[in-house]
């Protein structure tokens, strides 16, 4: 997987290329931990990103409970087979799809 | 039907998802669905990994069978740990809020939902879980 992050005063994007799964889901928690320090407007781009399993979803769920702490939070461009992860698993509740 | 027997670690899922996406792309099966086996072989794998003979290692058996009317895609997983049924945990409850997730549960309940069947036993002393995919 690969992770290219945009900076932009506060706020961030990270666009994922790939596969967020168990083997690549470490190396995306390591970076936003200290990379969401300042950030207020974090954007997570999946649209190279192929498919998330349970380990994608946990980290981004820590992503929007500190993004919860210090402003907002969306996803864009989110393939098929992601937004039925979404669905299956409640995260369409409380994450912005966009 | 095939079959690949190799360590039960993180790094040997790719290997594992190697194998049977060969298998699936000279079947034709459609992208959706094989991603959707991929994550769950992702799950699982990660599983049997993690836990099955912690803190120490073995190994793992993978096998894969195609059906056909309907095509289905039949992948079973054995291994000799600890006794584990992913099925006798209750489904995690969905409609909380972020705040109030706990994360746990997630793979085998989006193995439940994407894949068609899903069946544990416990034979010989090994884990045997298999799931069905039609496409």
């Amino acid at each position: 997987m690969k992770i290219n992050q945009t900076k932009n005063g506060s706020a961030l994007v990270i666009a994922l290329e790939g596969r967020l799964d168990t083997m690549t889901a470490p190396e995306l928690e390591e970076q936003l931990k200290e990379g969401l320090n300042g950030v207020e407007d974090l954007t997570f781009d999946f649209e190279k990103l192929d498919y998330i399993s349970s380990a994608g979803l946990r980290v981004l769920l820590s992503a929007q409970k500190t993004m919860h702490r210090q402003g907002k939070m969306k996803v864009v461009h989110v393939n098929e087979t992601i937004m039925e992860v979404f669905e299956v698993t409640g995260f369409t509740d409380f994450l912005c799809i966009e | 039907m095939k079959e690949l027997t190799l360590a039960a670690t993180v790094e040997n899922i790719a290997a594992v998802t190697d194998f049977v996406n060969a298998e699936l792309e000279t079947a034709d099966c459609p992208m959706k669905a094989q991603m959707q086996i991929d994550l769950a072989i992702d799950e699982i794998f990660a599983n049997i990994a993690q836990y099955a003979y912690a803190p120490g290692t073995g190994m793992a058996t993978v096998r894969f069978a195609l059906q056909p009317d309907p095509r289905t895609a039949v992948l079973t997983f054995l291994d000799s740990g600890i006794p584990y049924n992913p099925l006798e945990k209750e489904d995690p409850d969905t409609t909380l809020s972020a705040e109030e997730r706990e994360i746990g549960g997630l793979g085998i309940l989006l193995i439940k939902k994407t894949m068609d069947a899903v069946e544990y036993i416990r034979t010989n002393g090994q884990n045997v879980l298999t799931v069905r995919k039609r496409f």
